[in-house]
């Protein structure tokens, strides 16, 4: 018999290679019973990876994963679920086009046959009356918050009698009460129920407000483990990135700027349902000046930005760019220099079996110099462009011909950068710029667009992260069920209202928290 | 006026008996593509399962003298067609369309060389309730003559939407066909359920197609399906992936395939021809009332987006 602490899980140096790269190097965790553990890393350290050994979706080529105090190889997701280690993924599972009882109903290992809605409906209802979260099953998946969704997910893990319990970055689509809320919970439930928690995270303050011990990895390689009581920030990030993190240091010049040079009125936007998810939205940007769009996601942010993208129509509503009507065509996107750097830009900005070299030159390439008389392209000239632009963004690349697709995200990203911000840039729309960067190309990509604020752009900055909108943004406006509900400065900025806000509470309903 | 002339009644009637009659092997096999898409994958092929079920359930109705023999063979042929389907689909990187394609014309092609010793013998039709028996008119007694198969997919049609809702295997098919992401997460085998789907979505159509050769037009010849199989494909998207919408969907398709053939019945002979190409017209005109630049189609399996 051991003596040790009770572990709930164990996972002992592994070992993972995709492709001949390692994922990870001989990487150990100890999840002790009853605790809330964090695995802290920045993004691409392989915390998702490690994760999904434990689950059984990868099988690790080094190192074992014990259950309990038995060796217990995990070859499956169904298997993991079998023996109580349940996963909320940090992209929601849940089906939408199903109802919230269904999808609990679903996730059950063992199903009967035939089911007895009414019998099992009768079961749910009284279990709920123990769960953290008050959520209605009748509801279809596709009406619910994103918050509500995140419960939703943890109450699914938690009726299958869960005892070790995986959450992979859960608060990333939350506000900020919201994360409160749910760790809150999660926590409680560690010390009465005998719940083990290992939560993937990379924000410092959820480690310091709720874990009980830390995990930190590294690039692949695990970097410590640390008692959260005898730890702090500094440590930790010293841990994480391998130096503390160097103040930003980004400049900002003063703007004189009166004249709105972008304004949107009254926009009407609708959704893939038809439905009309932004209702006469009004905004003013003057040059030199970024505008700071915060919300939680799903509230109309991604099909604003498509309008500028020219992804999606509009459904009234106008958007004006020096006084001048603006509706997404090529041409005017050259006329009045706006660029975009939608969200995900191997899928929206990108096309990604064609090269760099090509993806480069998208928005000039039948024009001169990289075309004869508008119809015959000149394959050398958009090479040369290609080189020139990767060495001054510092796109990492075997070469111009390499697909775009197989770059790193943070090089993707570079390399829409280094398209729409070469040249003269008046009209900026940027969505969710840094998702899924370390910490490295995150300094970078805002330096480039302070750069373009401060060459006397109007820059809209949608983000969903409030840290960048914070940082970057001269004003703010929270947008809510696709309306503009608040609006701030970064120095007036009232946090908690700004969450209330983004949570669809605006000042009326002070009292609910 | 209508009431004076007993021809557009009588067009109405061989309208409605003609729905029923052509509307069958629509609701088979868009049932069975309704299935196989339920769990998120397509099957174009579905053409051949029906030409291939019309050969076979003719062939062995013939040879053993049983026509309900020959349904179940042709039943059986469609689930080794849509075993082949699945098969190949579940390998990396293969395209559901192409292997659609190329299983129709496979399918269509063995079912003519296999199926050249059967065109002139004459099998046992499939048996049928006389449901106009108490009218003098033979006009309304032939529209009113309602096929076993024909029953047995009306029972079938609502059958299957309880299935989805109420039975295990009903919501692991929408799960699997909604999100393979989703399925993989709850541990869920997406390649078995869709293999299934697949077999069953091959046999309803294999049945389908042996009430072609078995009752409508009730012999077979290699002119004998016009392409149900593949408008089946847009009718369940009529049906927005509902099977009791597809009962009704399959009932105006038969319509309008009845509509030629029944004007011509009362002597309008003009646009015969003209008015056979209702169904493919009603194909077209659908797909572009429904399609939207806008929005995707309501109640659309998530993992259809995909293919």
């Amino acid at each position: 018999m051991s003596t040790a602490m009770p572990y709930a899980l164990e996972a002992i140096g592994i070992s993972k290679y995709f492709a001949g790269v390692h994922a990870l190097d001989n990487v150990s965790i100890k999840l002790v019973e009853g605790s809330f553990h964090a695995l802290l890393g920045e993004n691409g350290a392989g915390k998702s990876t490690l994760v999904k050994c434990i689950m059984g979706y990868y099988q690790p080529d080094e190192g074992q994963v014990l259950f309990g105090f038995h060796q217990q190889e995990i070859s499956s997701p169904h298997q993991a679920l079998m023996l109580g280690i349940g996963m909320v993924y940090q992209h929601f599972t849940l089906i939408p086009n199903m109802t919230v009882a269904e999808n609990i109903i679903m996730s059950r290992p063992q199903l009967p046959a035939i089911i007895n809605w009414k019998k099992e409906m009768a079961a749910l209802r009284q279990r709920m009356e123990d769960m953290p979260f008050a959520v209605s099953l009748d509801a279809p998946v596709t009406a619910l918050s994103a918050g509500e969704k995140q419960k939703v997910e943890i109450i699914k893990q938690l009726l299958l009698d869960t005892k070790v319990l995986i959450l992979d970055e859960p608060t990333s689509v939350l506000t900020p009460t919201e994360a409160d809320e749910v760790l809150g919970k999660i926590k409680e439930l560690t010390r009465g129920n005998g719940l083990s928690v290992l939560l993937i995270t990379h924000k410092f303050r959820e480690v310091m407000n709720f874990a009980d011990e830390v995990t930190v990895l590294r690039k692949g390689k695990y970097s410590g483990t640390e008692k959260v009581a005898g730890t702090n920030p500094h440590k930790l990030s010293e841990m994480m990135i391998g130096r503390e993190l160097a103040e930003s240091s980004i400049e900002r010049t003063q703007s004189t700027e009166q004249t709105p040079l972008l304004s949107i009125r009254d926009l009407v936007v609708s959704n893939d349902h038809g439905a009309d998810i932004i209702e006469g939205l009004r905004m003013d940007i003057r040059g030199g000046e970024i505008v700071g769009v915060a919300g939680v996601s799903g509230n109309g942010q991604r099909e604003l930005m498509q309008v500028f993208s020219g992804q999606r129509d509009k459904q009234a509503g106008n958007i004006l760019v020096h006084g001048e009507q603006y509706s997404a065509t090529r041409e005017e996107m050259r006329r009045f220099k706006l660029h975009c750097l939608p969200e995900e830009p191997l899928k929206n900005a990108c096309v990604a079996n064609m090269s760099v070299a090509d993806n480069l030159v998208f928005r000039r390439f039948d024009r001169a110099p990289f075309a004869w008389r508008r119809w015959l392209i000149k394959r050398r000239k958009i090479r040369q462009h290609a080189q020139e632009l990767i060495e001054r963004f510092s796109i990492k690349t075997p070469g111009t011909d390499n697909p775009v697709g197989n770059l790193s995200g943070g090089n993707v990203q570079r390399t829409v950068l280094a398209r729409e911000l070469a040249d003269d840039v008046s009209v900026l729309i940027v969505a969710n710029p840094c998702f899924g960067l370390d910490f490295a190309a995150v300094e970078d990509i805002h330096k480039l667009i302070m750069k373009a604020r401060n060459n006397g752009a109007a820059v809209l900055l949608i983000s969903e992260d409030l840290d960048e909108i914070l940082k970057l943004s001269d004003r703010l406006h929270v947008i809510s069920d696709g309306k503009l509900v608040h609006e701030s400065t970064p120095a007036e900025a009232d946090l908690a209202m700004i969450g209330r806000c983004m949570a669809g509470h605006g000042v009326d309903h002070d009292n609910e928290y | 006026m209508v009431e004076a002339d007993p021809g557009y009644a009588g067009v109405l009637i061989a309208v409605l008996g003609g729905a029923i009659r052509v509307g069958t092997p629509f609701l088979f096999v868009s049932l069975g593509e309704c299935l196989t898409e339920k769990s998120g994958r397509i099957n174009l092929g579905l053409e051949a399962n029906l030409i291939m079920g019309a050969m076979s359930g003719y062939g062995v109705a013939y040879l053993s003298g049983s026509a309900w023999l020959g349904v179940l063979v042709a039943g059986l042929t469609g689930v080794v067609l849509g075993l082949i389907h699945a098969l190949l689909c579940q390998q990396d990187k293969v395209n559901d369309i192409a292997v659609g394609i190329a299983m129709m014309l496979f399918g269509t092609g063995l079912a003519f060389y296999l199926g050249k010793p059967f065109i002139q013998p004459v099998a046992p039709r499939l048996p049928s309730i006389e449901l106009g028996a108490w009218s003098d008119s033979p006009v309304l007694r032939a529209a009113l003559e309602i096929n076993a198969l024909f029953v047995v997919g009306v029972i079938l049609a609502p059958l299957m939407a309880w299935f989805f809702r109420y039975a295990r295997w009903g919501l692991l098919v929408r799960t699997v066909g909604e999100s393979r992401d989703a399925a993989l997460a709850m541990g869920i085998n997406v390649n078995r359920v869709r293999l299934y789907a697949t077999m069953g979505g091959g046999f309803l159509a294999g049945v389908g197609g042996s009430f072609l050769s078995l009752y409508y037009p009730g012999s077979w010849n290699e002119g004998l399906s016009s392409g149900q199989g593949l408008m089946a494909v847009a009718l369940v998207i009529f049906a927005r992936w509902n099977p009791v919408y597809c009962l009704y969907a399959s009932l105006l398709f038969g319509g309008a395939a009845a509509l030629g053939p029944a004007l011509q019945s009362v002597g309008i002979t003009w646009g015969y021809y003209l008015f056979n190409a209702a169904p493919y017209v009603l194909t077209l005109g659908i797909m572009i009332a429904t399609s939207s630049r806008k929005q995707r189609f309501a109640g659309m399996p998530g993992e259809m987006s995909n293919i």
